[in-house]
């Protein structure tokens, strides 16, 4: 009999609690306007901040911004490791609607393009906050449109800017004499050194970049890449794609029977001699890796002639942060001089600025100064060429066409 | 007091389970109106059925979970029929318990590094004589049909198959029974497998039945070994609850059971393999032949079990190189240089990690181990038969962890219980819990009842026995219950992932996590650190009795 008292009671208690959702009031969001008083409110809070955790690089610039953010503003932050980003966006999305409005598990996340894009639909962000951070005017944003545009969208304030990212391209000078300069030498190339070539499976971001950046060279319709896909004839755009695609499949590594599962997967095959020729959207990440004893130093970088695709990526807060304060404190911190110049500096992650850098005063400038230029490098100018995001939406169709189309072998 | 601990053992056992599985029911129909589905559907499923390579995913995560099974029990049924308690065999079974320690993880990491194209194997054998000066364009890891999967399963099925075996055999007096076949004419290997063999299989039938339910639905060796296009199942189930788009989540749902239906499935093609195995080999077993066939099976038994060990061995030394290897190309067998940088580079980030997972084991296989001892002393009490109830323990490890534990964090969040270290620390106990009970049970029951009676009879309290008694006597049974509850929870990737809103980071979800970068070093690192944690527990539980036992003897002398 007790034993039935007992279930029923939790029972009972249990049905009480889910009857009453948001029974708590809300948290007053802090004001970003007010930044002293954003500070105050940081100052003892902890910041759970979701970020990509693949690539060791990353993990390390980012436990450097917790050394950072304690010790100058007090504020605690845990490095969530995600091992994709959606999967935040899933975590908030089902808090969303489990009505958890106010006491959500992830106050700053990283974020760019469709994600981004998911999130604003589903308003799962809070802001306009990005304006209000004191570091913003730095980046310069009336000149510098990318900063506040992911994906062909305006931010409108609901992310910051915090690191920049181009497609580059790096081979074994020792192996590859001529690497292809642009998306249809890469055909030619790959059937000369077959196996020698690959990019990561769909959906992986590296590779649904590299499916646009073939798009946007194979179609001649670049106008309808800018606007949602639902606007234009999907399949007659993309079929020169597809057709491609089809053709260069069976020279890459595996014959196209497998595909790497990330970026940074590339770069292991290359270190491991299986690929002699890779990409990366990290300009900097070839010579990172011959630092890091990870590729030979015959290593050379290098971007298609006709440029490659670049895109601008951010943090958010969501909107049922617990830390919003905090988080807004830590994107700051980001956009500071300082913690550019260390993301940038090639000893800790080596991703590009988003600051104006010849607008700083000289001794911020002097802070991004390198030294010499490592000869896996890219070099300075090689990235004038960027090649601007399409519409998110293209992403998503572009990622399940692939999926129906090379998802089974 | 006692009396009630089985019934809120079995609770906290099949509660979790249940809510969860109701909670992936109802969406998997269309129902959870906390997801905007207010009505019931069949559209998840018609939106699963139409996913691309679905079937062959299915396919792929029911063949390994069963060939795996089946070629892990070979390997160890052979091994105990030849083995004759050589030097070998002893050494052979000394390897297991730290074998079965290492998770899963770090094993599949390390076999992936020996068997790839540039992995150590074809290094050994590169530039001569396989001729190759860059490595072979072979899809070996990651194969469509989940072959490395299942070799990988193998190698750490195989050393948990045996310590069920091992623990069990005791039982069955194999000795007496093995003498008389043996003054019979029979060679030793065909002895064992005709009069032991049968006795012992019901006994470590639920440990098979885990085992299979465990193989069809494993996530994180999936993810590092299994095939890519498509994933098995549970790593397609994995991407589609983490989906963005919300719609997705009921598909997910309808996987997730879907996923249940093919364990349940493989369970089911096991039992009818049993009753053929069982129908064709009662010829086998009684038609008096006593040697043919005996040289093969021993070689077999001691080269399978070798084969395995040598395997898992040679992958986690493969893990130990990459972790200090300075440029390594291809077909060096060995770095160009040994250097520390990617240990001193992780050891600030090792330390919160570390902590963490120690907090969780110790916690959870503590819960778990007063649970199983108090559940045990009372089933001596009470003089209870315990095999009835006994399937119900067992059920966190029958049903796959995939299609409840989604289900158990909506239903969590639906009472208002938030992803936090404690729901981790519940969930890690949900898992420990049956293999503590699994590797402590026997031991238990088998302690000779004369001992309390003695103690008893010379005027000392039930309670009073217990602690002077029996708990001294089980000491070696008990701390290694205990190393393989640490190891248990210190390979859980899942149930932390979920249960912990990915906030509670171990080493395991710090391994998983970096896996996706494939930087061999940084993940040779971590992997060591996952697989040196259990191994301690295992040193311990082995050494302190030892130590222990020495000062007795001597202070008796």
């Amino acid at each position: 009999m007790k034993r039935k008292t007992l279930l029923s009671a939790v029972i009972a208690t249990a049905m009480l609690a889910a009857a009453l959702p948001g029974a708590l009031p809300a948290v007053a969001a802090p004001d970003p306007d007010n930044w002293q008083k954003v500070l105050e409110e940081a100052d003892g809070q902890t910041v759970y901040w979701n970020a990509w955790g693949g690539d060791a690089r990353t993990n390390r610039y980012i436990a450097w911004v917790a050394e950072q953010m304690q010790a100058d503003f007090g504020v605690e932050v845990e490095h969530v490791k995600l091992d994709d980003t959606s999967s935040a966006v899933a975590r908030v999305l089902g808090e969303k609607q489990a009505g958890n409005d106010d006491e959500g598990s992830i106050d700053l996340i990283w974020i760019n393009g469709e994600n981004f894009a998911a999130m604003r639909e589903q308003d799962l962000l809070f802001g306009p906050f990005a304006d209000a951070l004191p570091h913003f005017a730095l980046t310069d944003p009336d000149n510098n449109p990318e900063v506040v545009t992911d994906f062909t969208l305006p931010t409108d304030g609901y992310e910051s800017p915090w690191g920049k990212a181009q497609i580059t391209f790096y081979y074994d000078s020792a192996q590859v004499d001529a690497p292809p300069q642009s998306i249809d030498a890469l055909l030619a190339w790959a059937k000369q050194n077959p196996g020698q070539f690959s990019y990561p499976r769909i959906p992986d971001f590296t590779g649904s970049t590299f499916l646009k950046q073939a798009l946007i060279e194979l179609s001649d319709q670049d106008a309808a890449l800018y606007q949602p896909v639902e606007d234009s004839d999907f399949a007659e755009i993309t079929a020169p794609l597809w057709a491609y695609l089809d053709e260069l499949h069976p020279h890459l590594w595996r014959s196209g029977r497998s595909f790497p599962d990330s970026g940074p997967n590339l770069r292991t095959l290359m270190s491991d001699g299986e690929l002699s020729l890779a990409f990366s959207f990290y300009p900097t990440d070839a010579a990172v890796a011959v630092m890091e004893y990870e590729l030979p130093p015959s290593v050379r970088s290098y971007v298609l002639e006709d440029g490659t695709l670049g895109n601008v990526h951010f943090v958010a807060i969501p909107y049922n942060s617990p830390h919003k304060a905090g988080a807004m404190a830590l994107a700051n911190f980001l956009l500071s001089p300082e913690a550019q110049a260390q993301k940038q500096s090639l000893d800790m992650w080596g991703d590009r600025s988003v600051l104006a850098i010849g607008q700083l005063d000289d001794s911020d400038q002097a802070m991004f100064e390198q030294g010499e230029q490592h000869p896996s490098a890219l070099p300075v100018d090689a990235l004038s060429n960027t090649l601007a995001e399409p519409h998110p939406s293209w992403m998503t169709a572009l990622q399940d066409t692939w999926l129906e189309r090379y998802g089974v072998n | 007091m006692l009396r009630y601990v089985p019934v809120l053992m079995i609770a906290l056992l099949v509660i979790p389970v249940t809510a969860g599985l109701g909670m992936v029911l109802l969406p998997a129909f269309g129902y959870l109106p906390v997801l905007g589905g207010e009505q019931l559907s069949l559209a998840p499923w018609q939106a699963l059925f139409s996913q691309p390579g679905l079937w062959r995913s299915v396919a792929v995560s029911f063949s390994s979970g069963l060939a795996s099974t089946a070629l892990a029990l070979l390997v160890v049924v052979l091994f105990l029929a030849a083995s004759q308690g050589t030097l070998l065999d002893r050494s052979l079974r000394r390897l297991v318990s730290p074998l079965l320690a290492i998770p899963h993880a770090a094993v599949a990491f390390g076999f992936a590094f020996l068997i790839a194209p540039s992995g150590l194997m074809a290094r050994l054998i590169s530039p001569w004589p396989s001729g190759w000066q860059s490595p072979p364009d072979a899809l070996i890891v990651n194969d469509p049909w989940g072959l490395a999967l299942t070799f990988g399963l193998v190698l750490k099925e195989a050393p948990f198959l045996l310590l069920m075996s091992l623990a069990a055999l005791p039982q069955l007096q194999a000795d007496k029974r093995l003498q008389l076949a043996r003054s019979l004419g029979y060679a030793p290997t065909i002895a064992w497998l005709k009069v032991i063999l049968p006795a012992l299989y019901p006994l470590i039938r639920l440990p098979v039945y885990a085992v299979i339910a465990y193989a069809t639905s494993v996530v994180d060796m999936a993810l590092i070994l299994g095939p890519r296009l498509p994933s098995t199942l549970s790593v397609s189930i994995l991407g589609w609850f983490n989906d963005p788009d919300i719609t997705r989540r009921f598909m997910a749902s309808a996987a997730a059971v879907l996923q249940l239906g093919v364990t349940l499935a493989a369970l089911i093609s096991w039992w009818l393999l049993e009753q053929l195995v069982r129908r064709f080999s009662r010829h086998w077993l009684t038609n008096g032949s006593r040697r043919r066939g005996a040289a093969t099976l021993t070689v077999a038994g001691r080269g399978g079990l070798a084969l395995t060990s040598l395997t898992a061995l040679a992958a986690l030394l493969g893990l130990a190189l990459f972790s200090v290897a300075g440029f390594w190309r291809f077909p060096e067998f060995l770095p160009q240089s040994l250097v520390l940088d990617h240990w001193q580079r992780s050891a600030a980030m090792l330390a919160a990690p570390l902590v963490t997972t120690g907090v969780i084991a110790l916690v959870a296989t503590g819960l778990a181990t007063l649970l199983v001892v108090a559940a045990l002393e009372n089933e001596q009490r009470q003089h209870l038969h315990p095999r009835r109830a006994l399937w119900l323990l067992y059920l966190p490890l029958l049903v796959p962890q995939i299609a409840f534990l989604f289900g158990l964090v909506v239903a969590a969040e639906q009472i208002g219980v938030r992803p936090q270290l404690l729901l981790v620390v519940a969930g890690h106990a949900l898992f420990v819990l049956p293999y503590v009970y699994l590797s402590l049970g026997e031991s238990y029951r088998r302690l000779d009842p004369r001992w309390l009676q003695v103690a008893q009879s010379l005027g000392i309290s039930r309670n009073r026995a217990f602690w002077k008694v029996r708990l001294p006597l089980l000491l070696a049974p008990l701390l290694t219950a205990v190393a393989v509850g640490l190891a248990v929870s210190i390979g859980q990737y899942l149930p932390t992932q979920l249960l912990g809103a990915g906030r509670v980071t171990t080493v395991t979800t710090e391994a998983v996590a970096l896996a996706s970068g494939g930087n061999r070093r940084l993940i040779g690192v971590w992997a060591l650190v996952q697989a040196g944690l259990p191994l301690i527990g295992f040193i311990i539980a082995l050494a302190l009795p030892r130590w222990l036992g020495v000062t007795q003897r001597e202070s008796n002398r």
